[in-house]
């Protein structure tokens, strides 16, 4: 498989602090692919600077093996764009949204029309398509947003976030939408913080962390690799939740604010006793991405 | 980094003409009426009530005389605002310019799509006053079908310089720096109301700086129906503003926009 985006040694600095810090990066052709990050990680910037809205200050880019920012108009015109926050047009309608942003690909208005009315369907937005963009709520935006990415039938999708502050309803919606995509045979690049998001969508994705990528891999391999198969969740007196987890031996033993994790490879033992406990409650289940995603970038709030 | 950034028009610069040209077609109405009925006030009160008092100025009637002043003035009114504030309304609140963007195009294209946008109103609203000037009886011979072309060049020449304003703007309260210390002594001094030659001998000289009083002197004679003259001077003076406003605004628009 021929990479769709390939980053070497990519370095952005803004005055001197330097934001991106020697990234490498291959993105498969036909994939999707995940950046994960806290807030601050660099994952918006890297975008940015793939697809030639922002000076690089060190490394080299190649998407669809042509050189970024020289090519950045021949990229752009195969990529869809979906911002991190919505920046549709608001003098128009969500038709007329789609329709002029099509101009600016060149798109020959025959074309156009056909591919506005699939689009709109694809999104389940047929029925708004006269409506003012000030009257759609935030899941129709960013609906809207993700067709108008699509409008000129894209090769590599890059999404910044496509669910955040959206209501389960919606963001299922969409992952069904990028799932289809991804279907079609399109390449996927999403930046998220829902580590739900990543296992359910990405084949492989990154964890980066103040401009640096801290991991590569596929979720599964990932997940085996850093954390312990069985947590056990704990809230309750402390004293006993130290106690009761203290007495099942092996295992790595962490507390966050009034919850105590538990990671060991065979949770039985723990479970049992803690079941014996009326004090404590407790929750029993798979380690998942979010627990690698912790342990790699730490626990320290981000901004 | 290149030295110089130029524009394409096919699917690009187009695009954003057409983006604005959308926008304003769903304002048709009130914009035409304050197009219409600005002119007409100004006309007739001060052409028809000043010009009584005046009669002539210059070989020809008050009313021509103003008319032709007001013809480039509202010119760059037009391009000078609509750059400042509406442009700055798509660069930076509504983040319209990111999204495009996101396209094939650069800013160079943006920005040349809004200076061809800025003079077609220059056009939309000098047609209107010339209307009202001809109802009114001001306007003396078909030579004033030039005029139109003229506005496009008024329009592209301040909505260059408009858009440097807008690439420099931390906010809307800036522009009054420009309208306060640039435009209004260009308006006052640039032969609307009356001849340059009025003035005294160093402010004239000053003036030939100014480009509103290249716009006023080329279609003065257009309006009145006398011979023109340095007409090649008066077209480099505007394009040249319109090209250098360009070229700068783009620097400027890039700087800020592509971080």
């Amino acid at each position: 498989m021929p990479a769709v985006v390939e980053i070497k040694g990519l370095i952005k600095r803004y005055d001197s602090r330097e934001v991106v810090r020697g990234i490498d990066l291959n993105v498969p052709a036909g994939r999707c692919f995940g950046l994960l990050g806290p807030n601050g990680a660099g994952k918006t910037t890297t975008l940015r600077l793939l697809l030639g809205q922002s000076p690089v200050n060190g490394g080299e880019i190649r998407v669809f093996g042509l050189p970024i920012p020289q090519a950045g108009r021949a990229v752009r015109a195969r990529t869809g764009i979906v911002p991190q926050a919505d920046n549709l047009d608001p003098d128009f309608t969500v038709a007329e949204n789609l329709r002029v942003y099509g101009r600016y690909f060149g798109i020959p208005a025959t074309t156009l029309d056909a591919r506005i009315r699939e689009l709109l369907a694809f999104v389940d937005l047929t029925d708004r398509a006269d409506a003012r963009i000030a009257t759609l709520s935030g899941g129709m935006k960013r609906r809207l947003t993700i067709a108008r990415s699509l409008i000129n039938d894209p090769e590599l999708v890059v999404l910044d976030e496509p669910t955040t502050g959206l209501d389960p309803q919606v963001r299922h919606m969409i992952w069904g939408r990028l799932r289809d995509l991804r279907q079609s045979g399109k390449t996927l690049l999403l930046t998220t913080h829902y580590m739900e998001e990543a296992e359910r969508l990405c084949d492989e994705l990154i964890i980066m962390d103040q401009g640096r990528i801290l991991e590569q891999g596929t979720p599964a391999a990932l997940i085996r690799k850093h954390a312990e198969p069985e947590v056990i969740e704990v809230r309750g007196e402390e004293r006993l939740a130290r106690q009761a987890l203290a007495a099942a031996g092996e295992g790595r033993f962490e507390a966050v604010g009034d919850t105590y994790y538990y990671y060991t490879r065979d949770a039985r033992a723990v479970v049992k006793q803690l079941e014996g406990m009326p004090g404590l409650t407790f929750l029993h289940r798979p380690a998942n991405l979010e627990d690698v995603f912790l342990k790699l970038t730490g626990r320290e709030l981000r901004d | 980094m290149a030295l110089l950034y130029l524009p394409r028009f096919q699917g690009a610069a187009l695009a954003v003409w057409r983006r604005n040209t959308l926008v304003w077609r769903k304002l048709m109405l009130p914009s035409i009426l304050i197009n219409f009925g600005e002119p007409f006030l100004y006309l007739l009160g001060l052409g028809y009530g000043l010009g009584l008092f005046i009669g002539e100025m210059m070989h020809m009637p008050y009313l021509t005389f103003l008319a032709s002043g007001i013809l480039a003035s509202s010119s760059m009114n037009t391009a000078s605002f609509e750059a400042m504030f509406s442009v700055y309304t798509r660069m930076i609140p509504q983040k319209t310019y990111e999204a495009i963007l996101a396209t094939p195009l650069e800013v160079q294209d943006i920005l040349a799509g809004e200076m061809l946008w800025c003079a077609t109103k220059c056009v939309i609203s000098g047609g209107a006053i010339l209307a009202v000037a001809a109802l009114l009886g001001g306007v003396h011979t078909w030579h004033a079908l030039w005029v139109p072309p003229v506005l496009f060049l008024t329009g592209l020449c301040f909505s260059g310089m408009g858009l440097i304003m807008s690439a420099l703007a931390p906010g809307y309260d800036f522009f009054n720096y420009y309208v306060t210390l640039v435009l209004t002594p260009m308006f006052i001094l640039s032969g609307v109301f009356y001849p340059v030659t009025s003035l005294p001998a160093a402010l004239q000289s000053l003036v030939q700086l100014l480009p509103l009083a290249h716009a006023v002197d080329l279609i003065r004679p257009l309006v009145a129906g006398l011979p023109l003259s340095n007409v090649p001077l008066h077209l480099a003076v505007l394009a040249g503003y319109g090209i250098a406003g360009y070229l700068i605004a783009v620097r400027l628009t890039r700087r800020r926009l592509l971080v």
